[in-house]
């Protein structure tokens, strides 16, 4: 009987041979945080007394939330934060602009494959496609491993999503992703680690992977994990063991060579349909970017949609790259310049709308259609408006016709 | 033994309703007890009392980390939050803040809103009108991090220990 790949990472941890349900305390290889999560983490530190972190070295902080701060008190608290991470001789410190934490982290080559990451942001799921077991956890958790160096875990059943067959055309990873969480449910993976494998996870490019393992969270896993390879060696700039599952585990498959293009109506990420069955339901706003799809490869995509084109007149189109590195890419090739030439809004790196505080906030009754993660009521503004939850290209086709819109129209 | 009055909430209350992110940035954290909830209902936080129940569907909880929904929900004065399930990251939350938690399958479909039941934390049961349920307690070492009054609490006391 063998083990999954995330029992592995985590008894290499605990430096011992753990089994699924066993609460283990474990070090972690790497921490980080944001100017969300960062003030309370701060107060935390303060309440226990904790003078020093145990080791500045393993500490990333980005600032992403609010870029730049949208009042006084968000400044206020970025201040706070930016001290605690200067006086704590912590150098992994991106301020404001450098781009959104799960995004950044990795482009630095921060992370490494085969080791033990936690997170103070719901999303940090996300770097279990590098090959290794990261998970998000609140401030106090968080400070409790600025404090200590580790954490406690329930280590985590295996749900294992075999991704046969290859994506075509018009559609992204983020396709394939939404199907996949109308097939698991919202907590149907609640407490497991999932893992996503088989030839289209294989064939697709390290940042598709990144989509896909970002919206984990959206099932209830603690983590998405991938079995890492070349693609990820060359993203991280570092090699690492590529530790993999020989046990059986729970598994669903998914032909990813037969879908179309998806969406997530509003409410919920479940709420999952196919773009044709809701095609031409009017928006006042797209939005490109977040830690889901701002990356390169989705600004090339809807680019190529919106190239010549214009937004229609009744739609705000609000693009903003996941990174400050990727915005410099985009704009060497002249991805920008399409979008503004299209007429299209360009936000500073960040966050941005996702999360309904600023850059794009939606108005009573408003309807978005946006690439990032989530949709719950008031998710991106008022409590009446409302959410579609896409990829890059089915965004860029919704915003050139003020209507949700089959990209594969778009030849 | 806890006794509260029980509101109810269905299935995945995720952490934008429990306490919208607009509220989050806020020097001043009274303000987050008085808009808990308000996503679902706009006036709970007029109405909840101190020592009220929340009983809830499954996956409560679900969404972004922010620590603040599990602050909120105390800070409004809730004295536990029963659930058919709940989401990892609020859970553990939830128990690093000393808010008391029940796993409870079985419990949206027993008690009805505004009915008084009964809570034992250590045993894991609940007493309805309806009749009792029992849950799995939380691991002993989780059950002494609520106990302590959270992680913080919790960390103070290893330290003087070691
Ligand atoms: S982009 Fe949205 S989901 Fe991603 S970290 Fe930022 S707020 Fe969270």
């Amino acid at each position: 009987m063998g083990s999954t790949a995330v029992e592995k990472i985590i008894s290499r941890s605990a430096g011992r041979a753990v089994q699924v349900g066993e609460f283990v305390e474990v070090p972690v290889d790497f921490a980080y945080l944001h100017d969300g999560t960062g003030p309370l983490i701060v107060d935390a530190l303060g309440k226990m007394g904790v003078e020093k972190v145990i080791d500045p070295d393993r500490v990333g902080i980005v600032f992403d939330h609010s870029v730049p701060p949208y009042s006084d008190q968000a400044a206020t608290l970025q201040a706070k934060v930016r001290k605690f991470a200067r006086s704590q001789g912590i150098l992994k410190f991106h301020d404001l602009g450098e781009g959104i934490c799960h995004q950044v982290m990795p482009e630095k080559g921060y992370v490494s494959p085969g080791t033990v990451v936690i997170g103070a942001d719901s999303h940090s799921c996300t770097l279990g496609c590098f090959g290794l077991f990261s998970s998000g956890v609140g401030a106090t958790d968080l400070a409790y491993i600025l404090a200590t160096g580790g954490t406690w875990l329930k280590v985590p059943e295996t749900l294992k999503v075999e991704c046969t067959g290859v994506l075509k055309g018009k559609l992204s990873s983020k396709d394939l992703i939404l199907e996949i969480v109308k097939m698991v449910g919202t907590d149907g993976a609640t407490y497991k680690a999932l893992e996503f494998s088989g030839e289209a996870v294989r064939q697709m490019s390290q940042s598709s992977r990144m989509t896909m393992s970002n919206m984990a969270v959206e099932m209830g896993a603690k983590t998405g994990f991938m079995e890492a390879d070349a693609k990820t060696f060359e993203f991280l700039g570092r090699t690492g063991p590529v530790v993999k599952t020989d046990s059986k585990t729970e598994t669903v498959t998914v032909d990813a060579g037969s879908l179309d293009p998806k969406v997530a109506c509003p409410g919920s990420v479940a709420n999952v349909k196919s773009v044709v069955e809701v095609e031409g339901t009017h928006i006042d706003q797209a939005f490109l970017g977040s830690c889901t799809n701002g990356r390169y490869e989705d600004l090339y995509e809807a680019a190529k949609i919106i190239k010549g084109k214009k937004v229609h007149q009744d739609t705000r189109f609000i693009v903003i790259p996941a990174s400050k590195t990727i915005q410099l890419a985009a704009q060497k090739d002249g991805l920008m310049d399409i979008f503004q030439e299209a007429g299209a809004i360009i936000g500073v790196t960040g966050c941005g709308p996702c999360l309904g505080v600023h850059m794009g906030v939606l108005g009573e009754n408003e309807v978005c259609v946006s690439t990032s993660n989530r949709n719950f009521i008031g998710r991106m503004g008022h409590p009446k408006s409302s959410v579609y939850l896409a990829s890059a290209q089915t965004v860029a086709a919704s915003a050139v016709e003020g209507k949700i819109t089959d990209p594969r129209r778009f030849a | 033994m806890l006794k509260g009055r029980v509101w109810k909430f269905g299935d995945d209350v995720d952490t934008d309703v429990i306490i919208p992110a607009k509220y989050l940035r806020s020097v001043d954290q009274t303000v987050w007890p008085k808009h808990v909830l308000e996503g679902l209902d706009p006036s709970f936080s007029l109405k909840v009392k101190l020592g009220d129940i929340i009983v809830a569907g499954k996956n409560f909880g679900c969404g972004s980390s922010r620590e603040q929904a599990a602050l909120a929900i105390k800070w409004a004065g809730v004295a536990a939050v029963i659930a058919e399930s709940f989401a990892r990251i609020f859970f553990r939350n939830a128990i690093n803040n000393g808010l008391p938690l029940i796993e409870c399958r079985g419990i949206s479909k027993l008690v009805e809103e505004g009915e008084v039941i009964a809570v034992d934390l250590d045993r894991g049961e609940v007493r309805t009108n309806n009749g009792m349920l029992r849950s799995v307690p939380l691991p002993p070492f989780l059950q002494e991090i609520v106990n302590s009054g959270g992680l913080v609490e919790y960390y103070k006391a290893r330290k003087k220990v070691h």
